[in-house]
């Protein structure tokens, strides 16, 4: 039996603001209140073996995040999943627990591409048009920490949506590789809308073949 | 302001500043209550950053014990960073709770924090941020109740005027007493004078209001009166006979603060008598938790935490009781759940390596002791008597067991303090290093830290003088000559933030309109380096016309009154007059649990160590009614009840 297991979760409204190492700490305090030991790695500074899929960029919130987590023996999943739905803090809901091989490759290495949806605290004009014309560029240079970089081929999708509520969302896939990932804030900034009057989701992560 | 819009509002301003999570509440084990379902709603704050407010103590424990209570509730508020107290002055926010986003003003009490003095600016700048007129006077029926506790407070006297009534002491009985008077109060229907005079009457809270004080002809303080007869004088601090449990939910910040841990505190106290340390005079007597209570405490905060760090907290572990059968245990229960234990203020003896060792099975970071002086003569002043040659076979000792860095906290400016005591803190630093050196090569360090020492209130040093700017930047000159070379570390206190912590410290009632313009004038985060007005105080100072090196830089005389003598912290002038003679002569004390040496604690509570016998308190037992105690029997009786 194994002792890996992928969680799907979802992080959402109340910790909006914490970011991807926090993150991880509360559940590594979740699995604690649960009396689930997470093993450790080897080495000089032993670290929880608990990994992220892919990072959030701060102030998102997040219909679809994926973990692998090693324990210290293995564990029926619906143990696990039991005994941490009990613990869990404000912020994270639990959708499922599975087993995964111990030898399957590391979740990092399969995400491919994230997909996000924003929805506006206020209306945004002309959003099919900047969208448009988004869109018609080939290249969007743009500066992030001192490095200059294009953010057009890391936007693979973007269109504009109508929510539940009528109201235009704007929805996107954004590459997700290592050393090429696709920010939502980059996209928004680029199209001219305010960060705080959007309020993103990741809406899925998607996996490759790894 | 009304909750709803507050957080509609708020929401649109957390996406630009540092931090958002500071600001938002939400965490696990935070406590709501229905606003509209209880009597007495409280505002707990901690005037600085929430990373700072969430690891303080105090906080956590009044939470806790004002939430228990049907009638009552306690929500957190902490000082907003720069960046959003600008948004939200611009914004016309007013300061507001975490828990509930009600502002700070619908509170019927809002209690203040205050362990340290750099927080008074802050103290006033929130109140304005709550739309809470500054001084007391100008507060009316439609305000809460500003009341304001911590290790400052026993010397209220420079944020007097701001605050309405002081808890002096302990909080956890007392908290209960204020919220039954003011419950009481508001039945009665009556003036906000009649509530602080209700207050007042309470054992350990001090309403500044009903007091008046005096000068001579050179300005120099002469003592307080009562403006009504009913006021207690002196006024005795507040002390719980045995210590309650520990709080166990502790909130769980979403994001990293100073002490990211499950807190528990061990003792209360210290009877090592240190003369410089205020704390040591302050808390006493010695109270202890057994070992049982203090492991039952780790085992619930961790299953309703899961913290990855313990923290064993008092003033000085090492003293407590039971030590290794403590360490021994939590090590056994917990280290297998990857929990690291910190076990702080360790004696300079080779036993604390053992206590280390027994908690650090992995990974050894640094090793800390404080030596706090660097001869065995100035050590002998300040009654901390280790000798050179235990301090450097303790250093052995730690090098030997693998850690490869010593840090050493020193003071300057003890009193009668030379250059060459100052120059020992090299020499002294150095020849551990070698010791270091002789075990590890030169993978040893030592990291010494110097801070300035202050003449604190109610220490048997209040009598002394502080060093000039001046000569500390001498002192400090001198040491970075001394302190070079590969593998030591050294590092200092700006002198200016020694100044204004002494200014704070021994200042009469006059300072608080020092502290008023230094406020109106920009100054606030006293307390971080980077956000020091030093300049905006001067200037505050030379506009009220009061001298900063008056408070500070004068040996006063064995019968000067003091500002703060009003407050009577149960060790006796007498005690502390001999103390400080004593130190004039080298004379030291050996630890107060070996023999008593009348402070004025047990006299001073007799009733209250007579309804407590045992082991709880490290005094000596009183076997019989006392005919004479400051606290008398009815006093404690009904807090016993």
């Amino acid at each position: 039996m194994t002792s890996r297991y992928r969680l799907t979760f979802a992080k959402t409204e109340p910790m909006r603001y914490t970011g991807h190492l926090d993150v991880q700490r509360a559940w590594e305090r979740t699995f604690r209140r649960a009396a689930l030991p997470v093993k450790y790695s080897e080495g000089f500074t032993p670290r929880p073996r608990f990994h992220l899929a892919a990072a959030l960029p701060l102030g998102c919130t997040s219909r679809y995040e994926l973990a692998d987590v090693w324990l210290e023996r293995p564990l029926p999943v619906e143990e696990v999943e039991a005994r941490l739905r009990e613990v869990l803090p404000p912020g994270l809901v639990l959708r499922k627990v599975e087993a995964v091989p111990e030898k399957a490759p590391a979740l990092q290495n399969l995400v491919v591409a994230s997909e996000y949806e924003a929805r506006f605290l206020e209306p945004v004009p002309d959003l099919e048009a900047r969208v448009a014309r988004f869109l018609s560029q080939k290249q969007m240079l743009r500066e992030r920490r001192g490095k200059t970089y294009d953010l057009r081929p890391l936007v693979e999708a973007l269109e504009v949506r109508r929510g539940p509520d009528g109201e235009p969302r704007l929805w996107m896939r954004l590459t997700a590789r290592p050393g090429a990932t696709g920010r939502p804030d980059e996209v928004l900034d680029a199209l001219g809308i305010p960060w705080e009057i959007a309020r993103v989701e990741r809406v899925a992560l998607l996996l490759g073949e790894g | 302001m009304k909750p709803e819009v507050l957080q509609a509002r708020l929401e649109r301003l957390l996406p630009k500043v540092q931090r958002p999570a500071r600001y938002t509440g939400g965490e696990l084990n935070q406590m709501v209550k229905d606003w509209d379902r209880v009597d007495v709603k409280v505002a707990l704050v901690f005037p600085d950053v929430y990373d700072l407010g969430m690891s303080n103590l105090g906080i956590a424990v009044l939470y806790d014990a004002i939430n228990r209570r049907d009638d009552a509730l306690a929500e957190r508020v902490f000082a907003p960073w720069v960046d959003m107290e600008a948004l939200m002055r611009r914004e016309g926010l007013p300061l507001y709770s975490l828990e509930t986003k009600h502002p700070v003003r619908d509170f019927d009490i809002v209690g203040f924090s205050l362990p340290y003095e750099t927080l008074y600016t802050n103290t006033l700048n929130l109140l304005d941020l709550a739309g809470i007129p500054l001084f007391s006077a100008d507060r009316t029926a439609e305000h809460p109740l500003v009341i304001a506790g911590g290790h400052a407070t026993f010397n209220p006297e420079p944020v007097a005027p701001f605050i309405d009534a002081f808890v002096i002491g302990e909080g956890e009985e007392v908290i209960h007493e204020i919220i039954e008077a003011y419950k009481a109060w508001k039945a009665a229907g009556t003036s906000r004078e009649d509530l602080l005079l209700r207050l007042s009457q309470i054992w350990g809270v001090y309403v500044p209001s009903l007091y008046q004080d005096h000068y001579d002809n050179e300005g120099v303080f002469a003592g307080l009166s009562k403006r009504v007869p009913e006021a207690p004088l002196p006024i005795f601090k507040r002390l719980v006979p045995k210590l309650p449990p520990p709080p166990t939910k502790i909130i769980v910040p979403f994001i990293d603060t100073v002490h990211n841990r499950f807190p528990v505190e061990i003792m209360r106290g210290c009877t090592r008598g240190c003369r410089f340390c205020h704390a040591g005079m302050v808390v006493r007597p010695v109270r202890e938790r057994t070992v049982e209570e203090i492991v039952e405490a780790i085992e619930e905060g961790l299953r309703y935490t899961g913290f990855e760090e313990i923290g064993l907290l008092s003033l000085s572990s090492s003293d407590y009781t039971h030590i290794l059968p403590l360490v021994r245990e939590v090590v056994r229960r917990f280290a297998d759940r990857k929990v690291t234990i910190s076990l702080p203020s360790l004696r300079i003896e080779t036993f604390s390596v053992e206590l280390m060792e027994a908690l650090e099975r992995t990974r050894r970071r640094g090793f800390t002791l404080a030596p706090e002086a660097a001869t065995e003569r100035m050590r002998n002043i300040i009654n901390k008597p280790v000798s050179t040659a235990q301090l450097l076979e303790t250093a052995r000792e730690i090098y030997r067991r693998g850690w490869t860095t010593i840090k050493l906290y020193f003071m300057i400016g003890h009193p009668r303090e030379t250059l060459d005591d100052v120059k020992a803190i090299a020499d002294l630093s150095k020849a551990v290093l070698r010791e270091g050196r002789k075990v590890l090569g030169k993978r040893a360090r030592v990291h010494a830290g110097v801070s300035t020492f202050v003449p604190k209130p109610h220490t048997p040093f209040q009598w002394v003088p502080a060093d000039t700017v001046t000569t500390i930047r001498a002192k400090q000159a001198l040491l970075k000559q001394e302190m070079r070379g590969p593998g030591l570390k050294l590092n200092l206190n700006d002198p200016r933030e020694t100044m204004l912590e002494a200014w704070l410290s021994r200042g009469d009632r006059r300072m608080a309109q020092v502290v008023y313009r230094a406020w109106q004038l920009g100054a606030k985060f006293d307390a971080w380096h980077d956000q020091l007005r030093y300049e905006a105080w001067l200037q505050a100072f030379r506009e009220v016309g009061l001298s900063p090196w008056f408070y500070v830089h004068r040996e006063r005389l064995l019968d000067e009154p003091f500002p703060w003598d009003h407050i009577h912290i149960g060790v006796t002038r007498q005690y502390l007059t001999q103390d400080y003679l004593w130190s004039q002569e080298g004379k030291t004390r050996i630890d107060c649990r070996q023999r008593c040496f009348a402070c004025g604690i047990l006299p001073n509570y007799a009733a209250l160590r007579y309804l407590t016998p045992g082991d709880v308190w490290k005094c000596p037992e009183v076997k019989r009614l006392p005919r004479r105690s400051v606290v008398s029997l009815t006093q404690v009786a009904l807090v016993q009840e």
